[in-house]
């Protein structure tokens, strides 16, 4: 009796954890309609992708769904081929794209800035050279009346308050980008930290997501941090002009981002932007991408699941979700780049048969 | 099958999933963090470094460890006077009335806020007042973690001690009192002696919440990577780590990662054995 009462135990669990397996997968055909698109990545194009994804299913019909859970999270979940686009602010470089399971592409989708964002009292405008950047960074700068921040600065009055440094805690584009121009700038930033998602930081506060960083700033007197230029905007907080590489003080806006762009662009779009040849541009300026398998027919995916993502990609960098980027406080792709990402679009294949 | 019968296969079954679930979480857990253990063996726990820089990459847990380990005893310690106070308040001193029901939905209320919103006050209210005091620069740290980590957890140590106290048989207090016992003798020598494990038991349930506690951590300790230098340095929990990196981790990373949170599970079940023992002990 003892016996038989485990045996049936056993069997009950094992019946219901297998029906909680099956439960998640759907069957679908290859003739099926498409009902919704699915993406999933960074965060920090993420208020432009809700604004205009909102806009498509409202006027199209069709559900599509961003999950912004991080650019991490979007390669890995293209990797396992759970959506049908992923998106992420650091292009896949020729390692990871041979990690991934099949051809790769990158659609850029628009452009933005990584501000230097601080809190002093009285809001002066301050300017940044990239030695200044690295040494307040880097904690070899801890005051803000230091000589070498007046020298730059002589307008202005420097409170004789410490420097606090704020960065991301978590995993992130935003730090990316920021990591990848300060390591262009600086050798002793490229060998001491590097450029990666997270870093290991000599000084300074950690907190978590662009609203964390610009909290932490607002709300602590004598910080420092950068954070995407949208949520400098939306609190208003004091945000320094930075010397580009021809040595002229550029703040971030939707002209000097763009113009961070007016290099050549490689077919695959993968290229940075950050530490600019262009006179006008601001110097950590990056393209974000969204990005796809080459070839559509993955997973059980349906042909017309497969037309319409593309469909929705290529609507991306048409001209009228593109006006919709200066109003969240993002740069238009530039036309060589539109014309770059529609080239890309074009290898897109179904069964090996190109989609358009 | 009788009704009897199946209620009870019922029984058994619910029991047996949970233990399946539990087992599945340590299996998984510890798939997971293989890759990590490979590269950094038990060195993995004595490491101070926390570089994820591609081509450098190291990591090792110590001070996670140790930030996990001196937000939560510190919370507990802070905590301690004021659960033991409303144990004693609310078991012993003033059972019914008005007042001490007050209390007492006062107290499970503060177990009802979520983290986050116990983080924004804190990051409000407490980061400013710790910085006004001169304690750190700029208020954040392990100091301010634990106090907010006291808060939230004195209704877990104070209300199972008022249960136990409310239990002690009033025969044993009244013959205390008959042999000329002050309150405060027959709270010393009586209550205390005899709902020992009890209070105790609520503690340990307490610092179980502390270590794990998320979210109002990472708000507060300054996540910061580097081995804190004494409770008002910045610092970070093994549990805020894991919330702050997982998103973006891949590779060695991602498995570093999940090795920490292994860490995590056996030190919360050594907590919870420790507390087990000290129990026995004291109800014996």
């Amino acid at each position: 009796m003892k016996k038989f009462q485990l045996l049936f135990t056993a069997v009950i669990a094992v019946a219901l954890m297998a029906s909680c397996g099956n439960a998640g997968k759907d069957k679908t055909a290859s003739n099926k309609k498409a009902k919704t698109i699915t993406g999933a990545g960074a965060t920090f194009p993420q208020p432009f992708y809700n604004k205009i994804f909102k806009s498509y299913t409202k006027e199209k019909g069709l559900l599509v769904t961003y999950g912004g859970i991080g650019s991490g999270g979007g390669i890995r979940s293209l990797k396992d081929k759970i959506v049908d686009f992923g998106a992420s602010d650091a292009f896949l470089n020729d390692k990871k794209l041979a990690d991934m399971p099949a051809e790769v592409l990158h659609v850029p989708t628009c452009l933005g800035a990584v501000v230097a964002a601080y809190n002093l009292p009285g809001k002066p405008e301050l300017k940044f050279t990239p030695e200044l950047m690295e040494g307040v960074f880097m904690g070899k700068i801890n005051k803000w009346n230091d000589a070498k921040i007046a020298a730059v600065n002589p307008d202005v009055e420097l409170p004789d308050m410490e420097i606090t440094v704020v960065y991301r805690s978590d995993g992130s584009g935003t730090t990316f980008i920021f990591s990848d121009y300060m390591s262009k700038v600086s050798a002793e930033w490229k060998e001491q930290i590097g450029a990666g998602k997270a870093l290991k930081w000599p000084v300074g506060i950690g907190a978590k997501g662009n609203p964390g960083v610009a909290g932490t700033i607002s709300q602590t007197e004598g910080a420092i941090g950068y954070i995407g230029s949208e949520y400098a905007f939306a609190m208003g907080i004091p945000i320094a002009s930075i010397q580009n590489k021809s040595g002229n003080f550029i703040l971030p806006s939707v002209e000097s981002v763009s113009a961070s762009a007016k290099g050549e662009m490689p077919a695959d779009t993968r290229v940075s932007l950050t530490n600019t040849d262009a006179a006008d541009g601001y110097p950590i300026s990056s393209f974000t991408w969204l990005i796809l398998y080459k070839e559509q027919n993955y997973n059980d995916r349906s042909a017309d699941q497969a037309a319409q993502t593309i469909k929705l990609i290529e609507w991306v960098v048409s001209p009228e979700a593109q006006k919709e980027t200066t109003k969240v406080h993002y740069a238009p792709l530039p036309e060589a780049a539109v014309a770059k990402a529609k080239a890309v679009l074009g290898k897109v294949t179904y069964n090996g048969k190109a989609l358009k | 099958m009788n009704s009897e019968k199946i209620f009870k296969y019922l029984l058994v079954s619910s029991g047996v999933l949970m233990v399946l679930i539990a087992l599945g979480i340590v299996a998984t857990l510890f798939v997971g963090s293989i890759p990590s253990f490979k590269e950094f063996g038990f060195g993995f726990l004595f490491s101070t470094e926390w570089d994820p820089t591609e081509g450098r990459e190291s990591y090792g847990a110590l001070p996670f460890i140790i930030g996990t380990l001196l937000t939560s005893i510190l919370a507990l310690i802070i905590t301690f006077p004021f659960a033991f106070s409303i144990s004693l308040f609310l078991g012993e001193y003033f059972k019914d009335g008005a007042l001490p029901s007050f209390l007492r939905s006062v107290v499970d209320l503060l177990a009802g806020i979520p983290s986050v919103v116990y983080g924004l006050w804190g990051f409000y209210a407490l980061k400013p007042l710790v910085a006004e005091l001169g304690l750190n620069a700029q208020g954040f740290g392990i100091f301010t973690s634990s106090v907010i980590l006291a808060i939230m957890i004195i209704p877990y140590a104070s209300s199972l001690g008022a249960e136990v106290i409310s239990m002690v048989p009033g025969s044993l207090k009244e013959a205390a009192y008959s042999l000329g016992a002050t309150r405060y003798e027959v709270v010393r020598n009586v209550i205390v002696p005899n709902a020992g494990s009890g209070i105790f038991a609520g503690y340990i349930l307490a610092l179980g919440r502390a270590i794990g506690e998320t979210m109002a951590v990472t708000m507060l300790i300054g996540n910061s990577n580097n081995m804190p230098t004494g409770i008002f340095d910045l610092g970070n929990t093994m549990a805020s780590l894991i919330a702050n990196q997982f998103g973006e981790a891949e590779g060695l990373k991602y498995t570093a990662l999940i090795e920490i949170g292994l860490i995590l599970f056996v030190i919360t079940g050594i907590v919870n054995y420790i507390g087990k023992l000290i129990m026995k002990k004291l109800s014996a």
